[in-house]
């Protein structure tokens, strides 16, 4: 064994990422692929390089925990799982330890998680059943004016205006780019405006409080966005390191914990 | 969130018994709809069937029929047919399952009760809108169908207090529906008769309290879920001595767990209390769900709204005026938010899940801030979920199911 690690999958209706710590919670390996169709298998190939990147292997994997949508299709890993609200908040609050309010922008669904300076939930809430504000928005109007997804974010920074996107519905906005189209206005400010819609949907889930972690695929890729929140919320916030990987690497610490929590109990039998 | 736990969900032995008397009442409606001489009147669930017994109708409750669509899982397939003819898919979904399934020819009383087709034709429609709007044109779609009346209550809404102004006003409304009523069943209203199931009704509904009081206990000896069935009774026989008889075995029974500290959901290490509609084509999967996680779902306002202690058999018309306002739905948010802080504290509850129904406003409690300013007032988190009592296209399992986990993390964190 060359030393412990623990593990964290989180099985995105999107992305498959995982993480893996060590006995501190440090990361030392971690990987994001498309989940796919098979879940099993691409936590299997994420699960590989991420441990290949942290110098382990599978036999040195000491506790494992999945979360997000595909939660339980990784068993052969283990049976272990938390909700991704908890793992983001887990992660984040390892990153930051003090009280935040996290806004986790995903694949199909969003979260706003406000944690006290110990790292307690005090509140959380996700999307309803919708894709405002969602990267499944983005990837729609990415196809629908056929740019590829990683042009968008470098494109919308040359907008000289912010197109108005007003309807909640993905379908009904994407009428609206059609329109903005028609009526010649530039590609880089509808794009700006896609982003300015999808911001805008997040935000208004809940009230915005003290400091904020950003944190999900969506503003990995696109830093432009994370400009867009400051600008909209009047202050900084704090981005990790790795956006995308804050709930692997919760699910990791959970791992972890549950592991000291097992060495602690069978201390005191 | 959870690791190798089989849900346990505990069989309420009187179960059998209640599906008897729910079998005796279906079987007595149909005879009524076929026979040349009895009338069917249809009511909505806290319409006045007092009234309506005690001038010997057999009484259909539209509301219970499409409940029986939903936990059938046939609404969703049948709401269209409604929204086909102009009733939106926006509107109450007890409404347009009701309506689809008439279109279609089609009930869960077929499936459940051989040589029932459906529910009896009825001679007479009658409604209060204490609950909604909804079910007014949800009857009237009805009455112009059959070519039979629609008559009702207007019921005044969002009050604090159930003052005696209010209480006159639907007093001269039920006083008023009498005549129309005697025309139809061709006979004049026995006040008597009336006193009598007012008493019944009042027997029921505070046996039905009692039922749903046993939840305080520790840990809880029956759940909402189980209350969703078990007021079956409460809703379509209230005013007959077979409901009495019922609830008086179901509370026995439940006594029983309470002394035996037998718990509805085994290891109980939550207790909440559920706001709003169940999904009725979720009972059982939001039933595991809850036992699952070790947490009882154990008190709503739902299964409460059946309770009606001001029912006097000394003065029945003013008393079936005054329980029918003091229906929670029906009242502000002041009387609902002060109400709500009374059963957290009896029943010792540690988390409020709020159903917001895509198609039931009216009993989505979650849209006015109320879920913010309960906890404020008493520390308790709570958690909206988003779904629909009969559309199942409303509903997302996932959601929901990430949702429920992560609150009760929540609440574990707290603890």
């Amino acid at each position: 064994m060359t030393q412990p690690v623990y593990v964290g999958l989180d099985m995105g209706a999107s992305r498959t990422k995982v993480a893996v710590v060590d006995r501190h919670g440090a990361l030392l390996g971690h990987a994001v692929k498309k989940s796919g169709i098979d879940f099993a298998a691409t936590a299997a190939l994420c699960l590989d390089a991420s441990l290949e990147l942290a110098g382990a292997g599978r036999n040195d994997i000491v506790e494992a925990v999945a979360t997000g949508y595909g939660r339980n299709n990784v068993a052969f890993v283990t049976s272990k799982s938390k909700t991704e609200i908890g793992c983001h908040a887990k992660g984040c609050h390892y990153l930051y330890a003090e009280a935040i309010t996290i806004i986790d922008i995903g694949g199909q669904d969003n979260k706003i998680i406000k944690l006290d300076a110990d790292g307690r939930r005090e509140s959380f809430k996700m999307n309803r059943k919708c894709a405002a504000g969602t990267g499944a928005f983005l990837e729609e109007m990415s196809s629908r004016l056929d740019i590829p997804l990683d042009e968008m974010n470098n494109l919308a920074r040359q907008a000289t205006e912010t197109i108005k996107l007003g309807s909640y519905c993905t379908v009904f906005s994407a009428t609206e780019v059609l329109e903005n189209i028609r009526h010649g206005k530039p590609v880089a400010d509808i794009i700006k405006g896609i982003f300015y819609s999808m911001i805008k949907r997040v935000l208004e889930m809940d009230s915005i409080t003290g400091k904020v972690v950003l944190s999900g695929g969506v503003v990995a890729h696109n830093p432009y966005l994370v400009e867009m929140t400051e600008e909209l919320i009047g202050r900084p916030v704090l981005l990790p390191a790795f956006p995308q990987l804050t709930g692997a690497h919760g699910a990791a610490l959970y791992a972890l914990e549950a592991t000291e929590a097992q060495a602690s109990d069978a201390g005191e039998d | 969130m959870a690791e190798d736990k089989q849900p346990q969900r505990k069989k309420i032995q009187a179960t059998g018994q209640m599906m008897k008397i729910m079998s005796d009442y279906f079987y007595d409606l149909n005879d009524a709809g076929q026979s040349a001489t009895r009338k069917v009147a249809w009511c909505t669930s806290v319409g006045p069937a007092e009234l309506l017994r005690a001038m010997g109708f057999a009484v259909h409750f539209p509301e219970n029929h499409a409940a029986m669509l939903g936990a059938t899982r046939m609404a969703t397939e049948l709401i269209p047919e409604a929204n086909a003819i102009g009733y939106s898919p926006d509107i109450c979904s007890y409404l347009t399952a009701d309506i689809g399934a008439y279109l279609k020819g089609v009930s869960p009383l077929a499936k459940a009760y051989s040589g029932i087709e459906a529910p009896p034709r009825p001679d007479v429609l009658v409604y209060n809108t204490n609950q909604c709007r909804d079910v007014q044109d949800w009857f009237n779609w009805y009455a112009r169908e059959f070519g039979v009346p629609c008559i009702g209550i207007t019921s005044p809404k969002n009050f604090t207090d159930v003052t005696e102004i209010l209480v006159d006003d639907v007093t001269r409304q039920l006083e008023a529906l009498i005549p129309t009523l005697e025309e139809v069943a061709g006979e004049k209203l026995d006040m008597q008769r009336l006193r009598e199931t007012v008493a019944l009704s009042r027997e029921c509904t505070e046996l039905w309290r009692q039922v749903l009081e046993t939840a305080a206990a520790t840990p809880a000896p029956l759940t909402f879920f189980d209350g969703t069935i078990h007021m079956g009774p409460a809703v379509v026989l209230r005013g007959t001595p077979q409901a009495v008889d019922y609830y008086r075995v179901l509370l026995a029974e439940l006594e029983q767990r309470i002394t035996g500290q037998v718990a509805a959901v085994e290891g109980e290490k939550h207790r909440i209390y559920w706001e709003g509609m169940p999904v009725w084509g979720r009972l059982r999967q939001h039933s595991e769900l809850f036992s699952e996680l070790q947490t009882s779902v154990l008190v709503s306002t739902y299964c409460s709204s059946w309770i009606f202690p001001d029912f006097d058999a000394n003065d029945p018309l003013r008393s079936m005026a005054k329980a029918y306002l003091a229906l929670f739905i029906v009242r502000s948010d002041a009387y609902k938010e002060e109400y709500i802080k009374q059963m957290l504290k009896k029943f010792h509850i540690d988390g409020i899940i709020y159903h917001d129904a895509k198609t039931c406003p009216c009993n989505s409690n979650s849209r006015y801030g109320m879920p913010q300013r309960l906890e404020q007032a008493t520390g308790i988190p709570s958690l909206v979920i988003s779904g629909d009592l009969n559309d199942l296209r409303c509903v997302s399992d996932e959601q929901t199911r990430t949702n429920v986990e992560a609150f009760i993390e929540q609440l574990e964190e707290r603890s």
